[in-house]
């Protein structure tokens, strides 16, 4: 092997990214590319016309899937690229969502105004809270990220200023540029513009720096540690991007509904944003929509069940944790 | 030792009752190859494990080109310049070993959450930048490229020990802790190891110090050789010293046996 | 009621409380130090216990009475037969986990503690499933202070099945067994020690322990529902970890501390039952920012 220091840069070296699940990796003949192709364009196109077809219940429905992929998309950063376990992340959705209501309701604020507020409130609490935790162990750490969560729904169903047990009702619904943004087909594409955005933010890190030490310290934090790497820095800054991307989903679920009340933020919604994140493909982001979809349109498809769902749900979950602990999205063999 | 690279004094360790190491002094010299030798359990690991910030010793010092290095968290300590690699190797699963080598580039890199986000040309730059340095380390230890996108943990034992040695070259360091790299190496692999020392001084200017259980390798590639027995450093010197050292035979045969030894 | 009294009267209730907490704790310190992995689902055991109790009291009572002896045998059978839920679930969910990472092990704990909560969700609608035994409401009178028979049997019980704990922990081979797999596993299997059947009869002694809590639970608070675990599973990791996690005195000692503090906690003026929980899980992240060894635990560092 020869060995000449000073050659030059290597044009092919490459290092892939892993978000995109071996999307590459399954496309490899021309065929198949092509097919791809076609579909996509179909979906493309397909998509921004759903609301003109569907009838509002189905486009709220589109309006929750998408908004579960948002919020799943802020929670795989945390739990898939970061590997750790956030049992509260309905903390930060609430957040967003209350900051908003209550600057806009009680203090007469516009959504564009409240809504910087509400990521910096999110970014605030991320730092506070994951700032001494965030080095504990896995075990203790999902533990008091459960306990945050409740925290936070408590004391929103405390206060007065939360509007106690009721909640905030008659939020007002945001105008942009001339557009007053009220009818569900008009948050169909706000939602659809925030999914795509956090599908590019959520590549674009995955592939850089930090996405790398994120991976670095989920598989071998000591070793991580031992190349130079701050974990404890990482994983916050991990935590803190979840948390933005929690209370940007959780501003405009303020808006959308124009109502919040404490039961919106529990623990069983932060377990759903967690299965969201699993069932597809923990750190793949074609997994995480689809888990988002399915943990969406699952229950209304199972609508007949009734409380039973939710047990097939969780069933599902375990199996899937028993047998394909790497989701339903294919894993790609190197 | 005068202007020592790294320097240890009056070091103690204990743990849970026992002591690992009892008042080790120990210097390692800039651009030199030295070599930690020692019975099982002597506390050769936990020594590392104290100078990379791992472990916290009860009492002593800790100096590393005139920066204390026992307050420091071990993050803190690889970026004074200090890499190491583990005695049971530990790569990072499921990443390829580019990715595994660049891990090293993290510490001296800045590009952040906004950088990466935005795509800036300053991060593009950087990106290039630390592939063409993991590289450069990977063409340094003689790993050829074809391998680089492989899961770094799928390579052949010999191979990972290299791409091991290849992560902490990319942290830059000015001092390389090597955790027994020869352990499973077939002879001709501890032949190459020896050069690629011998290299990685020569070339990058940097000390290297091992433990070592391999006295064959110990004494060919260093030029000085300290023994730990029980935490306790019992001697130092070149390796035709230590060799002749009936406390060094001592400790490692038992008392009746080097008595044996020493009259041959 | 004078302030002695109250404070008093709060000290039984903390105790009471705390019986039931460190029973549940006991379980989740007992499975960490063996398989160093939290059960998540363990605050859900301690309700299926409650519900199983509930079934056996109902089942039995044709034949000795709603009173103690219903109870007793409700909390008997519910012992049992939520043991050996506790050990089918580790065979199956946790034992194949045990090599993978560890967020792996946690998240199947999570789809446990689901699945077993929308189990019993499904079953009873989500309702709220009344417990009476005929347990009456006599009791003692101790200087102003009114402690009843139910809080003295069920005190008293709790601290029977904790000396028996510890007895067995102590005294028989397979409590040497336990505290030996807990320091060091790998060398138990090294030494001949069947680990997997040390496990399993660990999972069965600490799920036992939380069923008996929740059967006790039940009864004294006179109904039972789906929910009642989440909250349990918390508080009691807090006692464990406050105690010391992995440390048998320490749960029961953290069980109690826990008890007495929440029980004081609500005659702090301005802190009433709303804010109640809040301050558990305040407790809880301050412990383990603070003092992650908790009050007996050891200090371990770990080794490279």
């Amino acid at each position: 092997m020869a060995l000449e220091p000073g050659s030059p840069g290597p044009q092919s070296v490459v290092a892939r990214p892993s978000a995109w699940g071996g999307l590459t990796a399954i496309l490899d003949t021309p065929a198949k590319r092509s097919t791809a192709i076609v579909v996509l364009l179909a979906v493309m196109i397909a998509i921004p016309l759903l609301p003109l077809a569907s009838t509002p219940y189905v486009t709220t429905i589109l309006i929750n899937a998408l908004l579960y992929t948002i919020l799943a998309l802020g929670l795989n950063i945390v739990v898939g690229y970061a590997g750790l376990l956030d049992l509260g992340y309905a903390a930060f959705f609430a957040v967003g969502a209350y900051t908003v209501g209550i600057l806009t309701t009680t203090f007469g604020w516009t959504f564009w105004e409240a809504i910087p507020v509400a990521v910096l409130a999110a970014m605030l609490a991320g730092l506070i809270i994951g700032g001494p935790t965030l080095r504990l162990r896995s075990d203790y750490l999902a533990i008091v990220t459960l306990g945050f969560g409740e925290i936070v729904r408590i004391t929103a169903r405390n206060l007065q200023i939360t509007g106690a047990a009721s909640g905030i009702f008659g939020i007002e619904q945001p105008w942009l540029f001339g557009w007053h943004i009220h009818t569900q087909t008009d948050f169909y594409y706000v939602f659809l513009g925030l999914v795509i955005v956090g599908i590019l933010v959520s590549a674009r890190l995955a592939s850089s720096r930090l996405g790398r030490a994120w991976l670095y310290v989920r598989h071998d934090e000591d070793a991580a540690e031992a190349m130079g790497i701050n974990r404890t820095r990482v994983k916050l800054a991990a935590y803190v991007i979840g948390a933005i991307y929690g209370a940007i989903g959780g501003a405009f679920f303020a808006v959308n509904f124009t109502a919040i009340s404490p039961q919106s933020f529990s623990f069983q919604q932060s377990t759903l944003f967690l299965m969201a994140v699993i069932l597809g493909g923990m750190g793949k982001i074609p997994g995480v929509i689809l888990g988002a979809f399915i943990v969406v349109l699952g229950p209304e498809l199972l609508r007949d069940l009734g409380s039973f769902r939710y047990l097939v749900f969780a069933v599902g979950l375990l199996l899937i944790m028993l047998f394909r602990p790497s989701g339903i999205w294919p894993v790609r063999s190197r | 030792m005068a202007d020592a690279l790294l320097t240890l004094r009056a070091v103690t360790l204990g743990f849970a009752g026992n002591t690992v190491l009892q008042s080790v002094n120990f210097d390692v010299a800039a651009g030199s190859i030295s070599s930690l030798i020692g019975p099982n359990g002597a506390g050769k690991t936990s020594l590392f494990n104290c100078i990379t910030g791992f472990y916290k010793p009860q009492q002593g010092r800790i100096d590393f080109a005139g920066t204390p290095l026992v307050p420091l968290k071990p993050f803190q300590v690889t970026r004074t310049g200090i890499a190491r690699t583990f005695q049971n190797l530990r790569l990072f699963r499921q990443m390829s070993v580019l990715e595994n080598v660049m891990s090293g580039q993290h510490c001296r890199t800045k590009a952040g959450a906004i950088g990466a986000i935005l795509h800036l040309p300053s991060q593009q730059r950087e990106e290039r930048e630390i592939r063409d340095r993991a590289a450069a380390c990977l063409r340094l230890v003689g790993i050829a490229e074809e391998e680089w996108q492989r899961e770094a943990t799928t390579l052949a034992y010999g191979h990972q020990r290299r791409v091991e040695i290849a992560r902490a070259l990319a942290t830059e360091p000015k001092l390389l802790l090597l955790d027994e790299p020869a352990a499973g190496l077939t002879k001709g692999e501890k032949q190459e190891l020896i050069a690629l020392i011998a290299r990685i001084r020569d070339e990058r200017k940097i000390a290297v110090l091992l433990i070592e259980h391999d006295t064959g390798l110990v004494m060919t590639i260093s030029e000085r050789v300290s023994v730990l027995d029980h935490g306790l450093m019992i001697a130092e010197g070149t390796p035709k010293e230590i060799q002749s050292n009936p406390r060094v035979i001592e400790a490692y045969l038992g008392a009746e046996d080097a008595e044996a030894a020493l009259a041959l | 009621m004078s302030l002695a009294n109250l404070l008093a009267q709060q000290l039984v209730n903390g105790l009471v409380l705390g019986s039931f907490y460190a029973l549940v704790a006991l379980g989740y310190t007992m499975v960490f130090g063996v398989v160093k992995l939290l059960n998540f689902a363990h605050g859900d055991l301690y309700m299926v216990g409650a519900f199983v109790g509930f079934l056996a009291f109902s089942a039995v009572a044709g034949l000795v009475g709603p009173g103690w002896f219903g109870v007793a045998a409700a909390i008997l059978l519910s012992m049992i037969a939520v043991g050996f839920l506790g050990v089918v679930i580790e065979r199956i969910a946790y034992a194949p986990m045990l090599k993978a990472p560890r967020l792996s092990i946690l998240i199947t704990a999570l789809a446990v503690s689901l699945v077993l909560q929308n189990a019993v969700l499904t079953l009873t609608n989500g309702q709220i499933l009344p417990f009476s035994p005929k347990l009456g409401f006599a009791g003692i009178n101790l200087g102003g202070v009114f402690i009843n028979y139910k809080q003295i049997v069920l005190a008293g019980t709790a601290a029977l099945l904790m000396i028996g704990l510890e007895l067995f922990v102590s005294r028989t081979q397979y409590g040497r067994a336990m505290r030996a797999v807990s320091v060091d596993k790998d060398m138990c299997e090294l030494m001949g020690i069947d680990v997997n059947r040390v496990i399993a009869v660990t999972f069965f002694v600490g799920t036992a322990l939380a069923a008996a809590a929740g059967t006790m639970a039940g009864a004294y608070y006179g109904s039972i529902w789906y929910f009642m675990g989440f909250l349990i599973g918390l508080k009691a990791f807090t006692a464990a970890v406050i105690g010391g996690i992995g440390s048998i005195p320490g749960a029961m000692l953290g069980g109690l501390v826990l008890g007495l503090l929440e029980a004081f906690g609500t005659t702090i003026p301005g802190v009433g039952s709303e804010w109640k929980d809040v301050f558990s899980f305040s407790v809880l992240i301050l412990v383990l920012v603070f003092k992650p060894t908790g009050l007996l635990g050891k200090s371990e560092q770990e080794r490279m």
